[in-house]
């Protein structure tokens, strides 16, 4: 996985994730991209509320397959929502600060 | 009521409605089988090897629609289910997957017999657990069957480490067995725009996939085909879908499919894909596949959907509900002009069948197979040449009537497969057509049949050699055969009798169309000995890369 600390690029989409909080559903969401050889270039996971739930933070390319990554990962049980945003929600720029 | 983990677990199969598992016990799983001692009503059948298990579970769940259960114990008992597990993934097949794990305490500590057999499932099931405490099996193990078995099916995997096997539990009574979760709700919209466009279509075709069989809709989709007229096409998983004597079947599609059926397509304005995922060797080079047809893709799972070939009407849902939506807005259609047209291809391209008179050659010892049998029986193929000749030859007439390894291509798939829908349907004859490599690969599974006694042919075509390997480098490889052809002759037949099975030699038979014949009347396991030539091939073929309509052969 690869870290960039430029700004969020056109052709940059981050993905909102509501899942199951347990362990194992980090193995499954990256699993997932892994084995389709879908780059993830940046990961943010926390767990929210009263801790049953988490929310995961993908910078993803929008490349062709993503349409297919979304909805391969919206079969995954214990995803319960997939979100997509541009450069509204500026999640990863946010965090530059870490990694300079 | 005061339970162990391990006793839990046999009742809530109990309810599930379980009657038979398969599997081979070891060390962290044996507080399971204790507790599978006493049940009255689960008959554990002991495989030779984790991933016989694996298929004769899935055998059952093929022939059955519901899932089926096989067990292991951790570490090497995992990784031998592994094989089985994946290829009920890629062909859709409900499993439930329960293995034993090392005590929690010893978890990531390379204990003995310790593997991640959670990490290992995640990319060969729909969904997996590893259970941490004994309450949890109380909705792990429903959920486990409802997602098996719900939507598109799949195989599911429960791993329990041998503490939560062992540790109590009070309960004042088992939850509720699972039901499937209902299938989405079908887009209105979609379904005008598809029967516009089947109503508008001058040669449409049907196209049928494993779908259709797992939703229990190879009824529906014949009447459908029937009432607007559409020619018929079923990939390998689809087969039985739609008789294949029927006056709209075009048989099998793709790299093994009959010139008519290829030719066929090429000219469809409109393809009509029920339950199917547009697999590469059913259409070949995806880009000049059917270049003129409009697509209507219909299937349970939405993933599906768009992922190779764009549709132009996309419905997602269950595919017997779909076409009871559909198939009222959809003018009955005699297409007297595209079925002549079809009539005609099959005149001028028709499947060749070479020696099909002859009991002891490959197609003719199919069709000889078949004249003995009606269409109950079930027919497991093994993966190879066998495989595809069976695909072609074979005349299959209902849904579930064939299980063979389609997505995965699981050689060793058959034999096991073949005890597991003899177990769960006793009254019918059980035929696995098998290779020499093939067999060879789970061979061990024949102490198993004969241990239960299962009503199964092994048909075993020799030809010393793997087969589609073999005619690859002949076809492909400028003939370098090179580790395709075993330098030995393998003596099948003290093989199988040192198993205890009867044996019937089709080679040294004076007569051996009544040899098959007195096989096929003798109930029990037996092994059908036949050799075959190694240089007949498969044809026709689309080579790998090509498009459909460029077939070698046939």
């Amino acid at each position: 996985m690869r870290m960039e600390n430029d700004d969020l690029k056109p052709g940059k989409v981050v993905l909102e994730l509501t899942v199951a909080n347990h362990p194992g559903v980090m193995s499954h969401v990256c699993g997932l991209f892994a084995r389709r050889a879908f780059n993830v270039e940046g990961i943010l996971c926390m767990p929210t509320g009263d801790g049953d739930e988490s929310r995961i933070w993908l910078l993803v390319l929008d490349d062709s397959r993503l349409p297919q990554m979304v909805a391969q990962l919206e079969k995954l049980e214990d995803v319960r929502s997939v979100g997509r945003h541009g450069a509204d929600r500026p999640v990863f720029e946010r965090l530059q600060a870490f990694f300079e | 009521m005061q339970l162990t983990g391990a006793e839990l677990l046999v009742q809530l199969l109990e309810q599930q409605g379980i009657t038979t598992v398969a599997g081979i016990p070891g060390g962290p799983i044996l507080p399971f089988y204790h507790a599978l001692a006493a049940s009255k009503r689960i008959r554990h059948v002991l495989a030779r090897h984790e991933q016989g298990g694996g298929f004769i579970a899935q055998g059952m769940a093929r022939v059955s629609g519901r899932a089926a259960v096989c067990l292991a114990s951790s570490g090497p008992g995992a990784t031998n289910l592994l094989t089985a597990v994946a290829d009920a993934k890629l062909d859709s097949i409900p499993l439930v997957c329960i293995t034993a794990q090392v005590p929690s305490a010893m978890i990531g500590t390379d204990a003995f017999q310790e593997v991640d057999t959670y990490g290992i499932s995640i990319p060969v099931t729909k969904h997996n657990w590893l259970v941490r405490d004994v309450r949890d099996l109380l909705e792990i193990i429903p959920a486990a069957f409802r997602i098996a078995e719900s939507g598109r099916p799949g195989p599911v995997w429960v791993d329990i480490p041998k503490d939560v096997l062992t540790a109590g539990i009070e309960i004042a009574q088992l939850p509720l067995p699972s039901m499937r979760t209902p299938a989405p709700q079908v887009d209105d919209e979609q379904l005008a725009r598809a029967a516009a466009l089947i109503n508008a279509a001058r040669t449409p075709v049907l196209y049928l996939g494993g779908g259709v069989i797992a939703g229990d809709a190879a009824g529906a989709a014949t009447a459908f085909a029937e009432q607007a007229g559409l020619p018929t096409t079923m990939t390998l998983m689809g087969l039985g879908a739609m008789p294949v004597d029927h006056p709209l079947s075009l048989g099998m599609l793709g790299m093994h499919g009959a010139r008519y059926t290829n030719y066929a397509l090429a000219e469809a304005d409109l393809l009509i894909v029920l339950g199917a995922r547009f697999d590469d060797r059913a259409i070949g080079k995806a880009a000049e596949f059917c270049p003129d047809a409009a697509v209507i893709h219909i299937d349970i799972d939405a993933a599906e959907l768009g992922k190779i070939r764009r549709p132009d009407v996309a419905i997602q849902g269950d595919v017997a509900t779909v076409l009871a939506c559909l198939a009222p807005r959809v003018q009955a259609n005699p297409r007297a002009r595209w079925l002549e047209r079809i009539r005609e291809l099959k005149q001028q391209h028709p499947l060749a069948l070479p020696g099909s008179e002859d009991v002891r050659s490959h197609y003719g010892l199919i069709r000889a197979v078949a004249g003995l049998l009606d269409e109950g029986a079930i027919i497991a193929t093994d993966v190879g040449q066998h495989q595809m000749w069976v695909a072609q030859a074979y005349p299959f007439r209902r849904a579930r009537q064939l299980l063979t390894s389609g997505g995965l291509g699981t050689m060793g798939f058959g034999l096991p497969a073949a005890i597991g829908a003899a177990l769960a349907e006793p009254g019918r004859t059980v035929v696995c057509f098998s290779g020499d490599g093939s067999l060879k690969m789970n061979i061990q599974e024949l102490d198993t049949a004969v241990e239960e006694g299962v009503n199964i042919k092994v048909v075993l075509m020799n030809n010393q050699s793997l087969g589609l390997v073999h005619q690859q480098q002949d076809l492909f490889y400028g003939q370098r055969i090179f580790a395709a052809d075993y330098r030995r002759p393998t003596d099948f037949v003290r093989i199988a009798e040192g198993f205890g099975m009867q044996v019937f030699d089709l080679d040294a038979a004076a007569d051996p169309r009544a040899c098959l014949a007195q096989a096929m009347a003798t109930r029990g396991p037996c092994l059908i000995h036949c050799s075959i030539d190694v240089n007949q091939k498969v044809f026709p073929m689309v080579p790998p890369g090509a498009a459909n309509t460029e077939m070698i052969g046939g």
